[in-house]
C-alpha cells in the first residue's frame, strides 16, 4: 500500500495538521476546539494500532523503517522505524492523549486553543522521540517537546506554575545538552548518526573504544535520561512539575514523559555502551532502590495527594531502571511492561487527582474524608486505580514488578529484596491515603454534595480500568511482542561484555532460554 | 600602476553604499518624503549586495583587498542586515520624530565598511574598514540627541572604540616592524618565531577583541547597546560584530606563525567571553539590556569555534573547513536573529523607549500573540533550541570543537547554554504566563507596523529556513576554496 510506506511520518506529523488546523477554529469557539482535537487525538490512535498488525511477533529489527537524506555535511538522515519496544509507547501515547483532552474538559478555563495546540505538539515530540532511529532526528523531538511541556505547566498549572516549568525546563535542558556533545562525539568516532549504523560500527572487531571514552558517553547519554526517568537524585524536578502542572500535563508526564529516558536507556545507553553500562550498573541499581524506598516513603508522608501519586512515580520508575539494568530477558520485559502499566495506573491516579481537583480546587488530603458516600462510583474507580498500581495480581502493576523482581532475584539476590519492600510500602501509602480520603463520615461540609462523576469522566476512567484489567490477564499479549527486542538488546549488551568480563558461575545463563521457552514459562507464571 | 575595471568591480559593493549614501544625503531637501527615502535607501542596501554577483574572485587591487566565497557571504550578510535595518528604522524614526536622511546614509556608510572589512587582505586597508564602520557607528548611537542615555552611549562609545583603534593601529605597527609589510600574505611569509610579530598580533588582537565584545574588552557594550536607539542595536549586535569577526579569522588563518599563540588566546577568551556575558544577563530587568549581554555571550560561542580553527590547523590532517563553516553558519543565524528580536523591541518599546523592562513584556502573548510567538522563535534560536537556525549554529560549533578534542571548552559551553537557558527563558515565560501589573499604558504598541512585521517575518522564516533546510547555506560555507588567502 502506497500510504503504508509513510505509516510513521503520518503518525508524528498528524497531530501537528489537527493544530494546524485548530488555528482557523476561532478563539471562543471552546467547544469545537475540543471536538476536533479529541476527533485528532482518536484518529491518530487508530492509527498507531496499524502498528499492532503491522510489527511482526518474533522478527528482529525494525518495522516500518523511513529513509530519508535530510542533511548533506555532516549526513544526518530522516531515519525512522519501530519495534515491539517503541510500538508499545507510541500506542500508549495516542491512548492517552484523547484522555488528556477529557480530563481537561472542565479544567481548562482559558487559553483553550492554545492549550490544545500545545496538547497536539506535545504529542508529536513524543512520538517522534520513540520512532527517531537518527540520533540527530531523536535528539531533535527530544528538545522540541520540551517546550510545549513547559508551557503546559507554565500557563495552564496552579500557583507555583511558573517555577516549575522553568525548573522543569532547565534540567532537561541542562541533561540534553551533555547528550548533544555525546551525539557529536560519537559521530566524531563512528562517522555517522544512524543508530542501526553505529551499533554495527562499535560492534565491529576492529573498532575499539578506550573503557574512559566509553564510560564518559554513557554518561552523556545516561543523565540525560536519568533526569527524565528521574533516578534519584535528579528527580527533585519532578514533584514540582507534577503538582504544578494541568491535569492533562500530569497525565502525560507521567504516563509518557517520564518512559522517554528509559526508553532511551534500552534503546542507546545499552547497546551502544555495553562495557560502560555493565560497570555502571552497581552503582544504577542502587541509586534505583534508594528511589524505589525513598520515592515510597515520602509518598507515605505526604499531605497533598498529587504529590503522593508524584513520589509513587519515583518509586514505580526506580524498578523500571533496576530492571533495565539487571541484564536478564525477564526483568528487562518486566521493565518494558512496568513502563507501560505505570502509564496507565499512573495516568489514571492523575486523572482521578484531577476529578477531585475539579471540584475543591485542592489536593490536600485533609480537606477530604469519607467521600465515598458522596461519591460512591469515583471511589470504587479509585480503589481499582489504587490496586492497580500498588500491584495486585490480575491487574496490571503486578505483572511488571513481578517480573522485574524475578529477573534481578535471578543475578543479585540482595538487590531484589531490597526492591520488594517498594512493594509493600506502594500498598502502605496507597491504602493509607484511600482511608484518609473515603473512608469514615465526611469531615468537611462543603464535600457533602459532590456530584460524583459524570459520563465524561466515567467514559475515561473505564477505558483505564479496561486496560488494566486487561494487561494484567492477558500479560503474554505484551511479552511476547516485547521479547524479541528485548533479546536483541540483551545480545548486544553481552556480545562484548562476555569476551572480557568472565561471569560467575552458579548465576543461570539468560541467554539459554530460548524466546519461546522463556514465554511459556512466563505464561504459566503470570496469567494462571 | 592603475587599478583595473575587474579591480573596481570587486569593491562595487562598497562603490555603490557609499554612493547611495552620498545621494541619500543630497537628496534630503528634496525629498521630504520620509517613506520614499526609506526604499530609497532599501534600494541602495540591496543594490550594493546584489553588486557582488559582478565580481570576480581573486584579489584585487595589487593584493590589498581579497574577492572569494569568503567576502561574498559576509558581503550578503552585512547588506541583507542593513537591508532589515533600514526597513525596521522607518517607523522608528517616525516614532523618534528623527531626520531619516542621515540615518540611512550612515547605516550605508557603516555597511561598506563592513564590506571593506570582509574582503580586506591588508591590514592598513582593514583599519580604513573599521574606521568606516565604526565612525558611522559613533554618530549612530547618538542619533537620539535629546536623549541623555543616547548621549551617554555615542560618547562611551566613541572614547573607548577610539582607544581600541590605538591599539589596532599600534599593533600594526608592530607587525610591520617585524615583517616588512602590511600585507597578509607578506606577514604570513616572515619569521614565525618573531616576539615583535606576536605582540603586534596580541594588540591587534586586543582592538579586534574590542569590537567583537569579548570579554575582558567588552565593558562598554551593555551601556552602547541599551542607550543606542534600537535599530541602531540591532545592526551594531548584528553587522559590525560579524564583520569584524571575519578580519580575525582571515588574519589568523592566513598568517600561520603565531597559530599556537592563537590558540590559547582563542581559548581563554572563548570561555571568559561566555561567562562573563550569561551572567552578566542573569541578573538583567530591562529586556534590551539583557539582549546586549546575550550578544556577549554569542560572541564567546563564536570564539569557541576560532579555537577550533586553530587546532585544525595545528594538525593537518583534519581539514579547517568545517570549523570555518561553523563560524559562518553561527554568524549568520545570530546575525538575523538579532535584527528581528531588537526590532520587536524597538516596536515594544514605544515612543522614547519607555518600555523595556522584562514587566512592560508581561501578557504580551495575549495583547500581541504574533510579536509574542515571534520573540519565542527568536529566543528560542538564541538559546539554541532545534529547528532553529541557532540550533545549527550550536551543532556545528559543538562538532567543531569536539571535531578538534577540545572537550573541556565543548563542557564550559554547555554549561553556559544551560545558563543561558534561564534568561531566555524567563522572557517567554513572563510573555505567556504573567499579566501585566496595573493596566496596560494607553501609549503601548497593540501591533507591529507592517515595516516592522515584515522584518519580523522574513527574519523569522530565514530562522526556520535555516534550521530544517540548512543545505544550501551549507554548500556556500563549506566550499572548498573558502578563503582564497588562507592558502
Amino acid at each position: 500500500m502506497e500510504l503504508s510506506g509513510h505509516l510513521l511520518s503520518i503518525l508524528i506529523f498528524f497531530p501537528a495538521f489537527g493544530a494546524l488546523a485548530l488555528l482557523f477554529l476561532r478563539n471562543d469557539d471552546d467547544l469545537w476546539i475540543r471536538r476536533l482535537t479529541f476527533v485528532v487525538s482518536v484518529v491518530e490512535f487508530l492509527f498507531s494500532m496499524i502498528l499492532l498488525r503491522v510489527v511482526a511477533i518474533g522478527v528482529p529489527g525494525y518495522a516500518l523503517t523511513e529513509y530519508k537524506a535530510w542533511i548533506s555535511s555532516p549526513p544526518i538522515n530522516y531515519h525512522l522505524g519501530v519495534d515491539g519496544i517503541s510500538m508499545f509507547l507510541v500506542i500508549l501515547t495516542t491512548l492517552l492523549t484523547p484522555i488528556c483532552v477529557l480530563a481537561s474538559w472542565k479544567g481548562v478555563h482559558h487559553r483553550i486553543k492554545e492549550f490544545h495546540v500545545m496538547l497536539l505538539l506535545l504529542e508529536v515530540g513524543i512520538i517522534g522521540v520513540f520512532l527517531a532511529l537518527d540520533l540527530f532526528v531523536f535528539f531533535l523531538f527530544w528538545e522540541v517537546m520540551l517546550i510545549p511541556m513547559a508551557f503546559l505547566i507554565g500557563i495552564w498549572g496552579h500557583d507555583r506554575r511558573i517555577y516549575a516549568a522553568v525548573k522543569f525546563f532547565i534540567y532537561t535542558m541542562a541533561g540534553s545538552a551533555f547528550m548533544l556533545v555525546g551525539i557529536l562525539w560519537l559521530y566524531n568516532l563512528t562517522g555517522t548518526f544512524d543508530l542501526p549504523a553505529i551499533q554495527l560500527t562499535l560492534q565491529s572487531a576492529a573498532f575499539h573504544l578506550a573503557p574512559r571514552t566509553e564510560m564518559l558517553l554513557f554518561l552523556s547519554f545516561f543523565v540525560a535520561f536519568a533526569i527524565k526517568v528521574p533516578l534519584f537524585p535528579l528527580h527533585t524536578w519532578l514533584p514540582d512539575a507534577h503538582v504544578e502542572a494541568p491535569t492533562a500535563g500530569s497525565i502525560i508526564l507521567a504516563g509518557v514523559l517520564l518512559k522517554m529516558g528509559t526508553y532511551g536507556m534500552i534503546r542507546f545507553c545499552l547497546p551502544l555502551f555495553p562495557e560502560a553500562s555493565h560497570r555502571a550498573a552497581p552503582y544504577v541499581a542502587v541509586l534505583a532502590i534508594i528511589g524505589i524506598i525513598y520515592g515510597a516513603l515520602v509518598a507515605l508522608v505526604q499531605p497533598n495527594l498529587k504529590k503522593l501519586v508524584a513520589y509513587s512515580s519515583v518509586s514505580h520508575l526506580g524498578f523500571v531502571v533496576l530492571g533495565i539494568f539487571t541484564f536478564h530477558t525477564i526483568s528487562m520485559q518486566g521493565a518494558v511492561y512496568q513502563m507501560l502499566a505505570h502509564g496507565i495506573s499512573t495516568g489514571a491516579l492523575f486523572f482521578l487527582t484531577g476529578v477531585l481537583y475539579d471540584r475543591r480546587h485542592t489536593y490536600e488530603i485533609s480537606e477530604y474524608g469519607g467521600l465515598a458516600t458522596p461519591m460512591p462510583k469515583f471511589a470504587a474507580f479509585f480503589l481499582f486505580v489504587a490496586l492497580s498500581s500498588m500491584g495486585l495480581p490480575m491487574l496490571n502493576g503486578f505483572v511488571g514488578e513481578y517480573l522485574i523482581l524475578l529477573g534481578t532475584y535471578q543475578m543479585h539476590w540482595g538487590w531484589a529484596s531490597w526492591a520488594a519492600t517498594g512493594v509493600i510500602l506502594s500498598a502502605c501509602y496507597l491504602l493509607w491515603a484511600y482511608q484518609r480520603v473515603f473512608f469514615g463520615e465526611v469531615t468537611h461540609d462543603k464535600n457533602r454534595n459532590l456530584p460524583d462523576i459524570d459520563a465524561r469522566e466515567q467514559w475515561g476512567l473505564v477505558v483505564f480500568a479496561v486496560i488494566a484489567l486487561w494487561m494484567g490477564m492477558g500479560s503474554p499479549y505484551f511479552t511476547r511482542r516485547v521479547a524479541t527486542p528485548v533479546n536483541a538488546v540483551i545480545e548486544q549488551t553481552k556480545s562484548r561484555y562476555a569476551e572480557e568480563a568472565s561471569r560467575p558461575a552458579a548465576m543461570p545463563q539468560p541467554a539459554a532460554l530460548s524466546s519461546e521457552t522463556q514465554q511459556d514459562s512466563q505464561r504459566r507464571t503470570v496469567s494462571r | 600602476m592603475t587599478p583595473s575595471a575587474a579591480d573596481l568591480i570587486r569593491v562595487l559593493p562598497e562603490i555603490i553604499w557609499c554612493g547611495f549614501g552620498v545621494l541619500l544625503m543630497l537628496l534630503q531637501p528634496f525629498l521630504k518624503n520620509r517613506q520614499g527615502l526609506t526604499l530609497f535607501a532599501m534600494v541602495g542596501a540591496a543594490a550594493g549586495t546584489l553588486a557582488t554577483y559582478f565580481g570576480q574572485m581573486g584579489s584585487g587591487f595589487f593584493g590589498l583587498v581579497q574577492f572569494d566565497t569568503y567576502s561574498l557571504f559576509f558581503h550578503w550578510l552585512v547588506g541583507l542586515v542593513a537591508f532589515l535595518v533600514i526597513l525596521a528604522s522607518d517607523s522608528y524614526l517616525e516614532r523618534e520624530n528623527l531626520a531619516p536622511a542621515e540615518f540611512y546614509a550612515l547605516i550605508l556608510f557603516a555597511t561598506a565598511g563592513m564590506g571593506v572589512l570582509a574582503s580586506a587582505q591588508e591590514l592598513l586597508t582593514a583599519f580604513i574598514g573599521l574606521e568606516m564602520s565604526s565612525i558611522s557607528s559613533y554618530v549612530l548611537a547618538g542619533y537620539r540627541r535629546d536623549s541623555v542615555k543616547s548621549s551617554e552611549s555615542a560618547v562611551k562609545y566613541f572614547l573607548l572604540g577610539s582607544f581600541a583603534t590605538a591599539f589596532f593601529l599600534y599593533g600594526i605597527a608592530l607587525v610591520y616592524g617585524a615583517s616588512g609589510s602590511t600585507n597578509l600574505m607578506q606577514i604570513a611569509s616572515a619569521d614565525p618565531g618573531s616576539n615583535l610579530l606576536r605582540l603586534g598580533l596580541a594588540l591587534i588582537l586586543v582592538g579586534l577583541g574590542f569590537k567583537v565584545a569579548a570579554a575582558p574588552f567588552q565593558v562598554w557594550t551593555p551601556d552602547v547597546y541599551e542607550g543606542a536607539p534600537t535599530p541602531v542595536t540591532a545592526l551594531f549586535a548584528a553587522g559590525p560584530k560579524a564583520a569584524t569577526f571575519a578580519l580575525l579569522l582571515r588574519i589568523f588563518t592566513t598568517i600561520h606563525a603565531a597559530t599556537d599563540f592563537w590558540f590559547w588566546a582563542f581559548w581563554i577568551l572563548a570561555v571568559v567571553t561566555m561567562f562573563v556575558g550569561n551572567l552578566g544577563a542573569l541578573v538583567q530587568t530591562n529586556v534590551k539590556r539583557m539582549l546586549a549581554y546575550s550578544s556577549i555571550a554569542h560572541a564567546g560561542y563564536t570564539l569557541v569555534a576560532f579555537a577550533a580553527v586553530t587546532t585544525m590547523k595545528l594538525d593537518p590532517e583534519t581539514g579547517a573547513a568545517p570549523a570555518y563553516a561553523a563560524v559562518l553558519f553561527y554568524l549568520l543565524g545570530y546575525s538575523l536573529v538579532k535584527v528581528g528580536a531588537f526590532t520587536i523591541v524597538s516596536e515594544i518599546g514605544g515612543q522614547g523607549e519607555r518600555y523595556l523592562t522584562l514587566d512592560d513584556f508581561a501578557g504580551l502573548g495575549t495583547r500581541q500573540p504574533l510579536a509574542a510567538a515571534a520573540m519565542t522563535l527568536f529566543l528560542l534560536s538564541l538559546l539554541g533550541m532545534p529547528i532553529t537556525a541557532g540550533f545549527f549554529g550550536k551543532f556545528y560549533v559543538f562538532k567543531a570543537a569536539i571535531n578538534s578534542k577540545l572537550i573541556w571548552l565543548v563542557v564550559l559551553m554547555t554549561i553556559n547554554t544551560a545558563i543561558g537557558a534561564y534568561y531566555y527563558l524567563r522572557v517567554i515565560v513572563v510573555m505567556y504566563m504573567r499579566e501585566h501589573k496595573g493596566d496596560v499604558p494607553a501609549d503601548a504598541a497593540t501591533s507591529l507596523s507592517p515595516t516592522a512585521a515584515m522584518v519580523v517575518a522574513v527574519v523569522a522564516l530565514a530562522t526556520l529556513y535555516l534550521g530544517l533546510l540548512p543545505n544550501h547555506v551549507l554548500g556556500i560555507v563549506l566550499s572548498q576554496d573558502l578563503i582564497l588567502s588562507a592558502r
